[in-house]
């Protein structure tokens, strides 16, 4: 429901009665068809907010192209709602959709449980004067440049500079805007972002403009995630980019080009100005601006900043019971803890509300699947105007004439919009009556509407795959807009191929595969055990496994957090449910030995003290964990006073004499990451040596501490103890990879120490420390198990060995292996918070599955044809879904794929040297046919002819 | 979104005939999500998806959030659509 705002919550968990207020859209949802054509005669121009306020829309419009729902809205710049000057719009508007009399509407709703996800706000540089936004033309935000470089930009997708609409040669970007700062106005957090938004600026830029010169004025440089250290430096290798660790001021505006001078100082230089022809401030993440209203309203409590005051034991729950809370409302994130906390809130309301679980769902009938496959193709083809997004390029009537020249094409038609429910309706019915056995449209890209197509030709009683669709939007009147007679040859040349294929089409059988309802988890960490808990809460089974004889991973050696939580009363906590739970079942010191099967029905074998279990489950959770670097470096090993931080964390528990009455005690930092051998940050070392560093000042505060860092990466909200540690006095240094600190055992005066040497950039010389203790952020690292497990299960690892997800930003806790699901730190380093948000996530994209009775295989799947295999098995090494393999026929060995398994994406097709093995729905008949459409016979003979008589 | 895709049902169920059917019941197993970015549509899907109503809530124009404005997205500048 859009335009609409929570007006008051009432209630209880289980039970909320909320009041919901809509505001006027003035059109009427069910009646618009998007079609835009209010837009272009409404008279009014007024900023586009969705493209920052650079260039301008009209008074009626649909907020961007892509819009959900793609329906139009009224703004308040409206001559009629302003003064009832002008109603053009409600006379052009062909549907009659526009409806001036609409009024605020209030609904009442209950229910059982309430998630809110509301997100960020762009930190508003106007704030503050010093920043030079709005007062200086060609000063943007990271926001405004993010719109510049888009193709659906102001300009589409030309970076032009607000003052002269030149494209800007010189472009610097300030990081930390409004974030960092402890000034009036700004965030004393860091908004964890930032960093990389402004490396992918960059990447982008020199993309559109190779000659670009960028400049990165930044504080530590904070690529904390997954690949980031690798993007980085990407960034970093081009040509003409400069990253400079300064602070910058905005100085002035030169007032003959409207360039910006800004001033800043290097170590080697002191301090310059230059002068940039745009500068983009890398603005940071704020929470809503009236979050303390909404807090107000669902009863909630805040933090200081003004996000959702933190549960460590579970971060995704407000203080208000039946109340979640996920994305970056929870503390400034990126948009993977924002979908993974989203699954997790899911399964929470899940646990609470699992017993009215698939009440509302209905079950879709189809008519019978007639067979066509014997009659001589009779084909209907539709052609979609999409609004005027094809038709104001592409002469819609004309295509459809030419369509009904095509062989075997019966029947054309166009439509103003195909995908409107009555037009799909409409295509139902004419197939039925026109008798058509295939169905080709003439409209969008397949990846959005083709299941609402493919449905459209089963409600008519024919099979799905019957349908090829044209693209004539994406790849033809988008791109060609401004040569429309061209486009319109296009369209029909695409249609022409289209149709050709139609002809070789093939009727193909999706199948349903049943699902079993038990999950099983690998790994017995927090990860593993939140994650077995909520899914056993939600009424599975669970079978847990844990190699070594306790559960508990790697938090067994947390004494707390950075925050204060005590790791080890959660942990006793956690090992106390599991083992409570009726529904969840533990092995200890397993091992896997084999796994079979597919999503829904997997056959995992496991040697478990001394016995062998055979465990069939439906859905797989690989939460391995990871553990420390064991460091080569620094006498570690050689000398009992040099420690890993985790272990330095379990002296300090134990108030060891030797640590906490050291005299002086000096951390190294990046020690085993971010180097040749692992290009990666280990995320966590920088707060726990903060979270070390405080505790070890709070027993003894005359202790000299020192941190030796790289950058400090202490990202979110975890700033604040940075600054804490600061404000107690321990040191920061900085030091330079090429210029490690270096690490000897010294006796003087009777005593052993260690002596810590380095050049400091910002004194200028070398510097000695004398210290009792040293201890060393040791890389986290993927447990010894992952590839072996990876291999098992046929999920990949990304470059770091960690295990790799479907994808980074929107599929971050599954693989691309159905029915298998990951958390914790076996993904990547990652904080206790993050690990449990990620397993709650884990366990609700799990559930989504479980739910089920059975899931869908796809019916276009590769196949072999036996008389033409020859048992090389180069299609087997191809697949990576281990979707092949060798079964004994009566010819001998030949390969045979496993549908269930098989993704579709015919990498063996290529590798089979004698063709044997195809692609249904992609077979060489039907790409053939596709390709021989495109050009004519005549038109080759007509080129060739041309070409001799050339030479 | 890319690889999400809102199916019909979904959007039917969310603007559909908004006075809960089971007003007889003391509980609800219907779930509110306030706030429809990238956060609030995947919180939705995935309710939807394992068999719960849910009403997702957003005071705009359109779902999206923020995201829908960024151009692509870090570190494998994937389209953010």
């Amino acid at each position: 429901m859009t335009f609409t705002e929570v007006d008051q919550v009432e209630g209880e968990q289980g039970d909320f009665k909320i009041r919901l207020k809509t505001k006027p859209r003035y059109i009427i949802e069910e009646k618009c068809t998007g079609c835009s054509t209010c837009t272009e005669y409404c008279p009014v121009q007024y900023p586009d907010a969705f493209n920052q306020d650079i260039s301008g829309n009209k008074a009626v419009h649909v907020y961007f192209s892509q819009a959900i729902p793609l329906v139009a809205y009224i703004d308040e710049s409206c001559l009629y709602l302003k003064d009832k000057k002008c109603d053009i719009c409600r006379g052009i508007c062909k549907t009659g959709a526009i409806d001036f009399n609409q009024t605020v509407q209030k609904t009442d709703i209950n229910v059982g449980a309430i998630i809110l996800s509301y997100g960020i706000e762009p930190f508003d540089p106007g704030v503050k004067d010093e920043y030079g936004y709005g007062r200086l033309q060609n000063v943007v935000t990271s926001m405004d440049y993010e719109r510049l470089l888009s193709s659906t930009g102001p300009y589409e997708g030309q970076v032009r500079r607000t003052s002269d609409r030149e494209h800007p040669k010189k472009i610097a970007w300030i990081q930390c805007v409004g974030s960092r700062r402890v000034t009036e106005g700004d965030n004393s957090y860091c908004s964890g972002v930032c960093c990389t938004y402004t490396q992918k600026q960059v990447i982008l830029t020199k993309d559109h403009y190779q000659d670009a010169e960028c400049t990165i004025f930044h504080n530590d440089i904070r690529s904390f995630g997954k690949d980031f250290e690798r993007y980085y430096q990407r960034a970093e290798a081009y040509d003409g980019v400069r990253f400079i660790r300064s602070y910058a001021s905005i100085e002035k505006e030169n007032p003959e080009n409207n360039s910006v001078v800004i001033r800043y100082s290097t170590f080697d230089d002191g301090v310059k100005e230059e002068e940039f022809d745009m500068v983009v401030l890398s603005v940071g993440l704020n929470p809503p601006a009236d979050s303390r209203m909404l807090a107000d309203k669902f009863g909630i409590e805040l933090n200081a900043h003004g996000f959702n005051k933190e549960i460590h034991s579970n971060p995704v729950k407000t203080s208000k019971p039946g109340v979640f809370v996920s994305g970056a409302f929870q503390g400034p994130t990126d948009i993977p803890e924002s979908v993974f906390t989203a699954s997790g809130a899911g399964s929470q309301c899940g646990e609470l509300l699992d017993y009215r679980r698939g009440n509302l769902s209905r079950e879709r009938i189809y008519p019978p699947e007639t067979d066509v496959s014997q009659e001589e193709p009779r084909i209907g083809v539709f052609v979609c105007h999409c609004g005027a997004n094809i038709s104001s390029v592409v002469d819609v009537p004309s295509t459809v004439e030419y369509a009904l020249t095509l062989p075997n094409v019966v029947y054309a038609k166009e439509q103003l919009f195909s995908c409107a429910t009555n037009s799909a309706q409409e295509i139902t019915e004419l197939a039925k009556e026109k008798g058509l056995n295939r169905v080709v449209l003439g409209a969008c890209s397949p990846r959005t509407l083709e299941p609402l197509f493919r449905d459209t030709l089963r409600e008519a009683g024919l099979n799905q795959y019957y349908l090829d669709m044209a693209n004539i939007r994406e790849h033809c009147s988008w791109v060609h807009s401004k040569q429309k007679e061209d486009a319109t040859k296009k369209a029909q040349d695409i249609i022409r191929m289209s149709v050709a294929r139609a002809a070789w089409l093939e009727p193909l059988q999706e199948f349903d595969l049943p699902v079993n309802k038990t999950a099983l988890v690998v790994g017995g960490g927090i990860g593993g055990m939140t994650c077995a808990l909520s899914i056993a809460a939600q009424g599975h089974e669970v079978q847990l496994l844990e190699k070594e004889k306790d559960l508990g991973g790697i938090a067994r050696r947390l004494d707390t957090t950075i925050e204060g939580m005590d790791v080890q009363k959660h942990l006793n906590d956690l090992i106390t449910k599991v083992y409570q739970n009726p529904r969840i079942h533990v092995s200890h010191e397993a091992t896997i030995t084999d796994v079979s099967g597919y999503v829904g029905s997997f056959v995992t074998t496991v040697e478990t003290e001394g016995q062998i279990k055979k465990i069939k489950h439906g859905a797989s959770v690989l939460a391995t964990g990871a553990t420390e670097y064991e460091p080569e470096e620094y006498l570690y090993k050689e000398n009992d006073a040099v420690y890993t931080h985790l272990e330095l964390g379990e002296e300090i528990a134990k108030k060891e004499e030797k640590v906490v009455n050291a005299e002086t005690l000096v951390m190294i930092q990046c020690v085993g990451s971010r180097d040749e051998k692992r290009n990666y940050c280990s995320r966590v070392c920088c707060s726990h040596a903060v979270k070390n560093a405080i505790k070890l000042k709070k027993i003894n505060p005359d202790m000299n501490i020192y941190i030796l860092f790289r950058d400090m990466r202490t990202y979110g909200l975890r700033e604040d103890y940075y600054r804490e540690a600061a404000d107690m006095d321990v040191k920061f240094i900085r030091y330079e990879p090429e210029e490690k600190p270096q690490v000897e055992a010294v006796e003087e005066g009777g005593r052993s120490i260690l002596r810590v040497t380095l050049p400091d950039p910002v004194l200028g010389y070398g510097l000695e420390l004398d210290a009792d203790v040293v201890s060393l952020a040791a890389a986290v690292i993927p447990s010894e198990t992952t590839t072996k497990i990876a291999g098992q299960f046929k999920v990949t690892l990304s470059p770091d060995e960690f295990f790799k997800e479907a994808h980074v930003k929107l599929k971050p806790v599954e693989f691309a292996a159905d029915g298998v699901f990951l958390c914790g730190t076996a993904h990547y380093p990652k904080h206790i918070q993050e690990t449990i948000n990620q397993a709650y996530g884990a366990a609700g994209r799990a559930l989504t599955l479980l739910s089920h009775d059975t899931v869908v295989a796809s019916g276009s799947v590769c196949v072999v044809n036996e008389y033409d295999c020859v048992s090389c098995g180069a299609c087997i090494t191809a697949c990576t879904y281990g979707a092949i393999e060798f079964k004994e026929t009566p010819k001998g060995k030949k390969a045979w794929v496993n549908p269930v398994l098989c993704k579709g994406d015919g990498v063996c097709n290529a590798k089979c040297p004698t063709d044997a093995i195809v692609l249904k729905h992609f077979t060489d008949e039907e790409i053939f046919g596709q390709i021989d459409a495109a050009v004519t016979d005549e038109e080759i003979r007509k080129q060739m002819d041309a070409a001799f008589e050339d030479a | 979104m890319k690889n999400e895709v809102l199916p019909t049902e979904t959007i039917q169920e969310f603007s559909k005939g908004l006075v809960s059917k089971n007003s007889g019941n003391q509980n609800f197993g219907d779930v509110m999500v306030v706030g429809g970015g990238v956060s609030g549509i995947q919180a939705s899907l995935d309710l939807a998806t394992a068999g719960f109503k849910v009403y997702l809530i957003e005071k705009g124009a359109s779902i999206g959030g923020h995201m829908a404005q960024l151009d692509k997205t870090f570190p494998t500048n994937d389209c953010s659509m």
